[in-house]
């Protein structure tokens, strides 16, 4: 039962420390605003989460301490987190932030300059 | 539904003053019976019986955090390769979706989708317009998707 607590401990945290590297590297690699957010609102909710939930795994089986606190702050960081990401694509978009030079369709100009029109 | 479940805490209150025992098991015996007693008279209310909302709610948390995993293993693919070669892009989506509190799920639900992201919502709330990273191949698959989101949500709501 240990070895089984162990290894989910140490998969959860190591997961989550991998998925955050991941994510700085596509912030770093990845042309502009949009896919950076991608990887960055992403990877890094799912990395911080996981390193929570081993941490929460860990003080309940070796200290038997239930700390409801990390549960909430998995919970808080899956509802605000893909809000956020939306958040600062639109105050890109909106301030006229290009895309990169080599995406295919844009919908969005259309409506905005239909909406101008009007 | 929240009068049912009203009613529920009601009847099971309801249970603890015949019995005479006020304690947790008691309670929850009483919950029992009165979920029974309201899937007896379930005709008699407006909506649906509520465990039926409930079981959706669970279900919809399941997809999120499907999504969610799914979604990250899109994102690793696509960093760790070693040439740059998705062709992102700005699509439009038209949603049946009519309430505030559905169309802001549907957009996180979106965002937590293998390669998409919401950026912008139309003044009237019929259409998302959302960015893919690779607008090739995932668009039928995206809205074949959605589809199934858009019912999970309803589910919800029904």
């Amino acid at each position: 039962m240990t070895v089984i607590v162990n290894f989910l401990i140490g998969f959860f945290i190591l997961a989550g420390a991998i998925l955050c590297l991941i994510a700085t590297f596509g912030v770093i690699r990845l042309p502009d605003v949009y896919t950076r957010n991608h990887a960055a609102s992403k990877a890094a909710t799912l990395g911080v989460m996981s390193i929570l939930l081993g941490t929460f795994l860990y003080f309940y089986s070796f200290e038997g301490h239930f700390n409801s606190r990390l549960i909430l702050g998995i919970v808080f960081l899956f509802m605000t987190s893909p809000i956020s990401g939306h958040l600062i694509n639109r105050a890109a978009y909106n301030s006229g932030v290009k895309l990169w030079d080599r995406s295919v369709r844009d919908d969005l100009k259309e409506y905005q300059k239909k909406l101008h029109e009007e | 539904m929240a009068f049912q479940i009203l009613l529920n805490i009601v009847l099971a209150f309801l249970w603890m003053f015949i019995k005479v025992g006020f304690d947790p098991i008691s309670f929850i015996k009483g919950y029992l019976f009165g979920l029974l007693v309201i899937f007896v008279f379930r005709r008699f209310f407006n909506s649906r019986f509520y465990l039926y909302r409930v079981w959706a709610f669970f279900k919809l948390t399941f997809i999120f955090l499907r999504e969610l995993v799914m979604s990250n293993i899109a994102i690793v693919k696509i960093v760790l390769k070693p040439k740059l070669d998705m062709s992102p892009g700005i699509f439009a989506l038209q949603t049946d979706l009519t309430k505030d509190w559905q169309i802001t799920l549907l957009s996180s639900l979106i965002t937590l989708t293998p390669g998409t992201l919401v950026i912008d919502v139309s003044e009237d709330n019929r259409t998302l317009f959302v960015h893919a990273m690779d607008i090739r191949e995932v668009e039928d698959e995206i809205s074949s998707i959605k589809q199934t989101f858009e019912r999970a949500i309803l589910e919800v709501s029904r």
